[in-house]
């Protein structure tokens, strides 16, 4: 019994090629099969009951009225976890059902099986949960004071990352400072979480399931099942969206309990209100910042305090507070730095990893410190930056020198040189207009406003993690011609692996045909689809299992044409040194199939030190830079974004195509926590949990993305190529606030920015 | 539940009048979103989509009389020239989808405050026409907003039609929302300019429990273009009156702080969308001297 999956694809080409992706009609039709389509005969749905409150204590959990309700099959609670009752990526803090104390407003309670959907909601109502009203704690800095109550055993400081580096009383001839202020962005993948959980009949249990990282659910689920990770096989169902919502667990758990408990096939799929409480979200922040400066423009020190709100659990937290810290001054040579990120545990929505995953926050920050310094020095913004660029060779605030292509001031002539796109045309068609369609101005009290901004981040997983991917590759004949099948755990999350991995075969074995497999857990983890690292490490996979094939291939030949040295594989043929065609590979192969796992490292890093934050402490760096041209009705405080031009340092565009759509899917994500998108929280509830008031950029906002993609060739890695993914989400907010300011004159220090933040 | 679909208007009333509990829908664009949100579960639904009447308008003794069921999507096409206020709004209501479906006659049966329709029907004194099995009644679209989801509509009722007279002169409707597209308003407005009855209209969204017909507002301006005799003479009014016609327009609001937009905000807006919208309108009308 096996619920219908997206094809097995072919897509072709090689790498460099604009390669289409192959369920690309199918998703624009609506033929793609999402994991919220999952269908098996005879399946259950599973529906959840949730905190009402932020923070309360559970008296009593009656399930008598729910379990006599019409079709209900099960009604599960904290005493049905039969493993342990905790998990988390960082931390095993979070409870799959809580038990005694809900931290947060939508924390999963207790559990419904039944054989419809509104059958399981309606029975779900009845479940009658006492709850213990607590005052939540909604403040990270209130969270912070001794007097606080204490949300978890170790008290509430998630972790605290100290940097110290160079000379901690350094002073300067130019000062300036500044706070400023995040509010809480959504990943808001279209998809939402969604899975279907298949029971074996001898304990165990399949999960179809979209995910990021399935090995990483599998190891979580295990232990909270109580189940041997044999006893829970994963299989990739369609994804749609993820942007780091899909790295916690959200309904696995739940429907595997509800599975086991029936022995019937359970689905689980949210509704939309219920997707924005069963995924963390990106962290709210408020960040204090000191910039010290020479007066002909260099950096002397930074100075920051920057606290981040994680919410009741820690998720990624401890991860994001990192690279908060580690790159708080942003991609400029700075000698000295004091930097205190922290991140706190409260009674909100718990947050964890986004697109940019910590780098987007300090972004604002660093950039607005950047322009305000510009300003005191009286220095073009562009110069100031240019001025005390990352180099090669530059050590940052950790201590680790960045070796490989550090192209920021590059990127940011390339940006600040493109032409600017012509000014606003006197009675301009309304969708070109700050209010668009809504009639709000014909060209009274707009001005336009241009600003600039450069981010960076790691990519790949940092501080001595244990990273890997894995990737089994098999040559066989079909229809008399070669056929290739790579086979990974990596999670197709919109970002193009699909077609990577397929590139990546047909560039290293010459073949036509090759066939990626569905992703699951019957072969070795390819870690997961977040910090921009799956078309390196997993790419890396891929390309070592085929070298092992081609090495296997040459020697086969080598060994039945009796030949020497100089034997290679071109374009389905055994070539000799003298370029002739010696067999076809078809032929050579006949009955053999050639099968090859292999496992791909990037390179070591280390811990920070707890004490000064110093360690080399991640493997690869990625930079971009972003100019933005607004137009803004000062008297309504309303924002047309006109044009963003970007450049980044891709290392090899494998896919430019996939590319250039992360560059622009990337900078709407940055847009839209730029000037809309936001999740409203009011002591603990969320406000706006649809998408009639948690609103995404459409296409009258989104404007075009000008490019300039650098292929500088990263020495360490596979092709050159470098994580592509969470730069445009880094610096496109962060110059769109920039040329808001510029055209509006004043300060604006929070995002997203809010009419009345313009114009009041 | 019971999904009830008359094929005639006389049908339809008689099932509103036996079940007067029964909810209708025509494009389903509120109440099927309040469904799958499992915010409301109706014991009855109405389907009025077969009914061809609803779908029909023409002209009614000088008003135009326009069906319940005509949507946004044909107002625009087939009623722009005739009701460009409405058809102004009928442009900023949700996506194009929304819009082939969407009704004039289901935005004042939900009759939110936010309804974009409401405020250019405030603006052009329209008429809503209900009707039940005891016959019809037509109340003034200023009367017709009773509360916050709630209108002046009796239980075994149901909104047969709306009536108005064609635009004879300048209308305008602005919006304000927090992106460009598709979006709810945070405030909205709608001005309509009748040099046959030198008069000015004004209807107010999203600033209140209901929407607003700024009565102090159009007496105003009406007044200034009076005592200029500015209908006769053609000319823009005085900047400072055009300030203090803004600052009515926002007196006129009752607006609240809520996730859309702040109170201050919305007052604060409406006031430069009523001088905007005045002065767009104006100029057209100059312009028709």
């Amino acid at each position: 019994m096996k619920p219908r999956l997206a094809e097995e694809t072919t897509s072709g080409g090689r790498v460099g090629d604009r390669v289409r992706r192959p369920d690309a009609v199918q998703k624009v039709r609506g033929d793609f099969p999402y994991s919220s389509d999952l269908q098996v005969d005879g399946m259950l749905w599973g529906a959840t009951v949730r905190s009402p409150h932020p923070y309360a204590r559970i008296e009593s959990i009656d399930t008598k009225a729910a379990k006599a309700a019409p079709g209900v099959k099960a009604v599960l609670t904290f005493e049905d976890v039969a493993g342990e009752n905790a998990y988390g990526l960082e931390i095993a803090d979070q409870p799959v059902l809580a038990s005694d104390v809900v931290r947060y407003w939508g924390e999963a309670v207790a559990l419904v099986a039944a054989e419809h959907p509104e059958q399981a909601r309606r029975a779900a109502d009845k479940v009658k949960v006492e709850y213990a009203v607590l005052k939540p704690v909604t403040d990270p800095e209130q969270a912070l004071l001794p007097k606080a109550p204490k949300l978890h055993p170790g008290g509430n400081v998630t972790r605290h990352i100290k940097i110290r580096h160079g000379d901690q009383n350094a002073t300067a001839e130019v000062v300036v400072t500044g706070d400023y202020e995040i509010g809480m962005q959504d990943q808001a993948p279209l998809g939402p979480e969604s899975g279907l959980a298949i029971p074996d009949g001898e304990g165990g249990v399949d999960l179809y399931i979209a995910t990021q990282w399935l090995h990483i659910d599998q190891k979580q689920l295990a232990h909270v099942l109580g189940l041997e990770p044999h006893e829970v096989r994963l299989t990739m169902a369609g994804i749609g969206g993820a942007f780091g919502a899909r790295e916690d667990l959200s309904m696995q758990a739940h429907a595997c309990m509800l599975a086991l408990k029936t022995g019937r096939p359970v689905k689980i799929s949210y509704s939309r209100p219920e997707s924005f409480v069963g995924h963390v979200h990106r962290h709210p922040g408020k960040l204090h910042y000191e910039h010290g400066a020479t007066k002909d423009g260099k950096l002397v020190y930074v100075k920051a305090r920057i606290v981040l709100d994680g919410g009741a659990y820690a998720s990624s937290s401890t991860a994001v507070i990192a690279n908060a810290s580690c790159f708080a001054v942003g991609p400029y040579q700075c000698p000295n730095a004091t930097i205190d990120g922290i991140v706190a545990y409260t009674n909100n929505p718990p947050c964890g990893a986004m697109r940019g995953f910590g780098s987007v926050q300090n972004c604002y920050a660093h950039e607005a410190q950047m322009d305000k310094l510009a300003a005191a020095l009286t220095m073009d913004p562009v110069a100031l930056r240019r001025h005390n660029s990352l180099e090669t060779g530059s050590a940052l605030i950790t201590g680790q020198v960045i070796d490989g292509p550090v192209p920021v001031a590059e990127l940011l002539r390339l940006v600040h040189e493109r032409p600017l796109p012509a000014p606003a045309a006197k009675n301009a068609d309304l969708t070109a207009m700050p209010g668009g369609v809504s009639n709000t101005t014909h060209g009274e009290s707009v001005k336009r406003g241009i600003g600039y901004a450069a981010g960076f981040k790691n990519i790949g997983y940092s501080e001595g993690f244990n990273d890997f991917s894995t990737a089994r590759v098999r040559l066989s004949v079909v229809d008399g011609k070669p056929r290739v099948e790579v086979h990974t755990a990596g999670a197709e999350v919109g970002q193009g692996l699909v077609t990577i991995q397929a590139q990546i075969a047909g560039t290293e074995l010459g073949v036509r045909d090759v066939m990626v497999l569905t992703a699951d857990t019957e072969v070795g983890s390819a870690g997961s689809s977040s910090a921009s690292r799956q078309t390196y490490i997993t790419g890396g996979a891929v390309k070592a299992a085929c070298e092992a094939v081609r090495e296997r291939v040459v020697a086969l030949a080598q060994s039945e044409l009796k030949s020497g040295e100089g034997l290679r594989l071109e374009d389905e043929n055994i070539v000799g040194a003298d370029g002739n065609v010696l067999v076809a590979l078809a032929t050579l192969l006949g009955e053999e199939v050639i099968d090859e796992l292999r496992v791909f490292r990037p390179r070591k890093t280390s811990p920070l030190d707890p004490d000064t934050g110093q360690a080399n402490a991640h493997m690869q760096f990625a930079f971009a830079a972003h100019r933005a041209v607004v137009d803004v009705d000062t008297e309504l405080g309303l924002v047309k974004v006109v044009e963003l031009a970007t450049a980044q340092d891709v290392g090899k565009a494998i896919n430019p195509q996939a590319v250039e759509g992360q560059l622009e899917g990337g900078a709407a994500q940055g847009l839209g926590l730029a000037v809309m998108e936001e999740i409203q929280v009011q002591d603990g509830v969320i406000k706006n949990p649809s998408f009639t008031d948690y609103l995404l950029p459409t296409i009258l906002d989104m404007p075009p993305v000008r490019m300039d993609i650098l292929e500088l060739g990263d020495p360490n890695s596979p092709y050159g190529l470098k994580g592509v993914g969470e730069p445009p989400t880094i610096s496109s907010g962060p110059a769109i606030l920039a040329a808001i300011r510029a055209a509006t004159g004043r300060p604006v220090t929070r995002v997203p920015v809010r009419p009345h933040d313009l114009v009041l | 539940m019971e999904f009830l679909q008359p094929a005639t208007w006389s049908e339809a009333l008689a099932m509103k009048a036996a079940k007067p509990e029964a909810v209708p829908i025509a494009g389903g664009t509120d109440l099927m979103v309040e469904i799958n949100l499992d915010h409301r579960r109706p014991a009855t639904i109405i389907d009025l989509t077969h009914i061809k009447e609803l779908t029909e308008w023409g002209m009614d003794d000088g008003r135009l009389r326009i069906g319940a069921g005509v949507t946004y999507a044909r107002i625009i096409d087939e009623l722009g020239d005739r009701l460009p206020g409405l058809a102004m709004a009928s442009r900023t209501v949700g996506s194009p989808q929304i819009r082939n479906r969407g009704t004039v006659g289901g935005n004042l049966g939900t009759a939110s405050p936010a309804g974009d329709a409401h405020p250019p029907l405030l603006a052009t004194e329209a008429i809503v026409e209900l009707a039940s099995t005891k016959g019809t009644r037509q109340v003034a679209a200023n009367e017709f907003f009773a509360g916050p989801k709630k209108n002046a509509m009796r239980a075994d009722e149901l909104i047969a039609a709306f009536l108005v007279e064609p635009a004879r002169g300048p209308q305008q409707f602005s919006k304000v929302g927090t992106r460009n597209a598709m979006v709810i308003a945070v405030c909205s407005l709608a001005l309509a300019v009748d040099p046959k009855r030198k008069h000015v209209g004004i209807g107010i969204g999203s600033a209140g429990p209901t929407p607003i017909r700024a009565a102090e507002a159009e007496t105003f301006i009406q007044e200034v273009l009076e005592e200029h005799r500015l209908w006769e003479r053609h000319v823009h009014c005085e900047p400072s009156a055009l300030k203090q016609f803004g600052e009515l327009v926002a007196a006129a609001a009752k607006p609240i702080d809520d996730v859309r937009g702040t109170a201050d905000y919305r007052r604060h807006a409406l006031a430069v969308l009523a001088r905007r919208t005045f002065r767009w309108a104006w100029d057209d009308y100059r312009k028709s001297k």
